[in-house]
């Protein structure tokens, strides 16, 4: 046995150990299975209070939603999430000199800490990065002396005294304006954004590149990390994933398609590209297959909140990784290894090739991802037990407790399971998010967003 | 090999790593899909995942105007009535003679999101 070096949850509020019991509490979007493919979800993400829910579209837009201060009268559940603000992020552009279509597609968000009234966001399509400020405006001046209240000018001899004007409250507005625009720095796609932890830089990744950028500079950005071979031909691997560490602010990780990690020191060179650790799990030569680094392809890497540890998403399965420890991780969950005997459909519809995402709870005692049928999944890191939700309008009564499912590989199906080959592939949870503190989670189907928290006694 | 078998929770790394099990059916389920796969697209090079997928992926979005083409039809076209939209609307080279207008529109949503309704 290896010695395990997972570190005991020091918090036992959030998910720490103690079966959850899962609540379905929201569900935004349209109900019509006709799904118009700028309402595809493309991104979701709490920002750091958990107060605001932002999820970003393959339609270019942004919708922020806001938790509505608990009702303390009514405890019955935490507060709602309502629409607070939506705008157009990008737009669809057409590079005609490199016959290439940019997407207006979001990739992802990613919140700024608050430091004053306003919020502020990064948002990323394929080649520009946006940084957005979302402020409230709740009062309006009004008692101008050459104004009219509907803005005509008034004509100055006909005013024969004046007036202080003072300001009135007024129906909350909340506009979104961008800050900045950070463009022309990626020739690939850009797959990550990370905010470093001095909250002053950011890196963008892209499938062979990632930049550092200063959130106050947008002519200038630094290149820290370059695969690109001289010759394309000789290509073997790409990013999929870059993100920096949350407390050392010189260190950030990025993934590739085959299945490595690679964390960098920027204090080392100014190119980072040799990595200090090197993350890979050794694999049998005698296992490999023709789909053996398709799915070893990393689809999404994060790093616990404490910064200990790192989680990987492949096709099948979830790893954690201490960051002592490079050459396998401690622990490994599989999230639908009956999908092992159906790889080859999987490659020929492309399924094979699905980026989904995984996050983190607030205290890194459990760990979600999502699956093929509206299903996702969570497992306790301290209790080993693991969980298979769906999300699905059918369990749409608030404070009704989720039932847990089960997918039957193979042999007798038992009653409530479902069998793999009825299995809606078409129906992917690619992105997940959890509250930072509560137990609230979102779940992005392909186009509507389902809030789940759990039970409040 | 063996170390992995050990690791606690006994349930994970099935299929391949259930040694004893496999090797007496004869077949890891991923190399039974391999074969599958092979029967289907014999073609289908040895080195997987290597340049031919990346290349894919890098190349997502490209949409192929060709001047060459442009031209030839353009000029194949002089003496005819020029074609107002060619029969298929995505197509944007060859004989077709595209405009602006003929590349898929890719208009920006200006329909609030259905999440914010």
């Amino acid at each position: 046995m290896f010695p395990k070096f997972s570190l005991r949850s020091m918090f036992h509020g959030a998910g720490g150990g103690n079966d959850i019991q899962w609540c379905f509490s929201q569900v935004k979007g349209a109900v019509d299975d006709d799904v118009a493919e700028a309402d595809i979800i493309s991104t979701v993400e709490f920002n750091h209070s958990g107060e605001l829910l932002a999820t970003g579209d393959k339609g270019g837009r942004v919708v922020i939603f806001q938790q509505e201060q608990e009702n303390k009268i009514q405890s019955h559940s935490r507060g709602e999430y309502n629409v607070y603000s939506t705008f157009q992020s990008h737009e669809p552009e057409f590079d005609y000199l490199k016959s290439l279509e940019i997407e207006e597609k979001i990739n992802k968000i990613r919140w700024l800490p608050q430091k004053n009234a306003a919020q502020f966001l990064l948002s990323t399509n394929d080649k520009t990065i946006k940084l957005w400020k979302i402020s409230e405006r709740d009062k309006r001046p009004e008692g101008y002396n050459l104004k009219e209240e509907d803005g005509r000018y008034r004509d100055p001899t006909t005013v024969t005294t004046l007036r202080v004007p003072v300001f009135r409250p007024m129906d909350l507005m909340v506009e979104a304006s961008p800050r900045r625009i950070f463009a022309n720095a990626h020739t690939y796609h850009i797959n990550s954004i990370s905010i470093n932890s001095d909250y002053e830089t950011y890196l963008s990744a892209d499938d062979l590149r990632i930049n550092l950028w200063h959130l106050e500079i947008t002519d200038r950005s630094f290149n820290i990390v370059d695969i690109k071979p001289a010759n394309m031909e000789e290509l073997t691997e790409v990013i999929t994933a870059a993100e920096f560490h949350p407390n050392s602010c010189n260190t950030f990780v990025y993934s590739s398609s085959k299945g490595t990690i690679r964390l960098c020191d920027m204090r080392a060179s100014a190119l980072c590209d040799r990595h200090s650790k090197l993350f890979e799990e050794p694999e049998d030569p005698s296992n490999r297959s023709f789909f053996s680094e398709i799915i070893s392809s990393i689809s999404d890497v994060k790093f616990s909140h404490s910064g200990r540890y790192m989680m990987t998403r492949d096709y099948l399965s979830v790893k954690i990784w201490d960051l002592n420890m490079e050459n396998r991780p401690v622990e490994t969950y599989q999230v639908h290894e009956y999908l092992r005997s159906k790889l080859c459909s999987l490659y020929e519809n492309d399924c094979i090739f699905d980026k989904f995402e995984c996050c983190w709870n607030g205290s890194d005692s459990v760990v979600m991802t999502g699956s093929y049928n509206n299903f996702f999944r969570m497992f306790d890191r301290n209790t080993k037990r693991d969980i298979t939700l769906e999300a699905s309008r059918e369990n749409n009564k608030p404070r009704t407790v989720l039932k847990p499912r089960k997918v039957c590989a193979s042999g007798k199906r038992k009653k409530d399971e479902i069998s793999v080959d009825s299995l809606d592939f078409n129906k992917k949870i690619l992105h997940t998010a959890w509250h930072p503190k509560e137990n609230i989670i979102a779940v992005a189907t392909t186009n509507n967003l389902y809030i789940f928290q759990d039970k409040v006694n | 090999m063996s170390q992995k078998q050990e690791e606690e929770n006994p349930a994970e790394e099935t299929g391949e790593e259930k040694q004893d099990t496999q090797e007496k059916e004869g077949i890891l389920p991923e190399r039974a899909e391999e074969a599958k796969l092979k029967a289907k697209y014999p073609s289908l090079g040895q080195k997987p995942g290597g340049s031919d997928f990346l290349m894919k992926r890098l190349q997502k979005g490209q949409k192929y105007f060709d001047s060459g083409d442009y031209n030839m039809a353009k000029a194949k076209m002089k003496n005819k009535q020029l074609p107002s939209a060619g029969p298929d609307k995505s197509l944007v080279t060859g004989d077709h003679i595209p405009t602006p207008q003929d590349l898929p529109q890719r208009k920006s949503s200006l329909v609030t999101s259905k999440l914010a309704g």
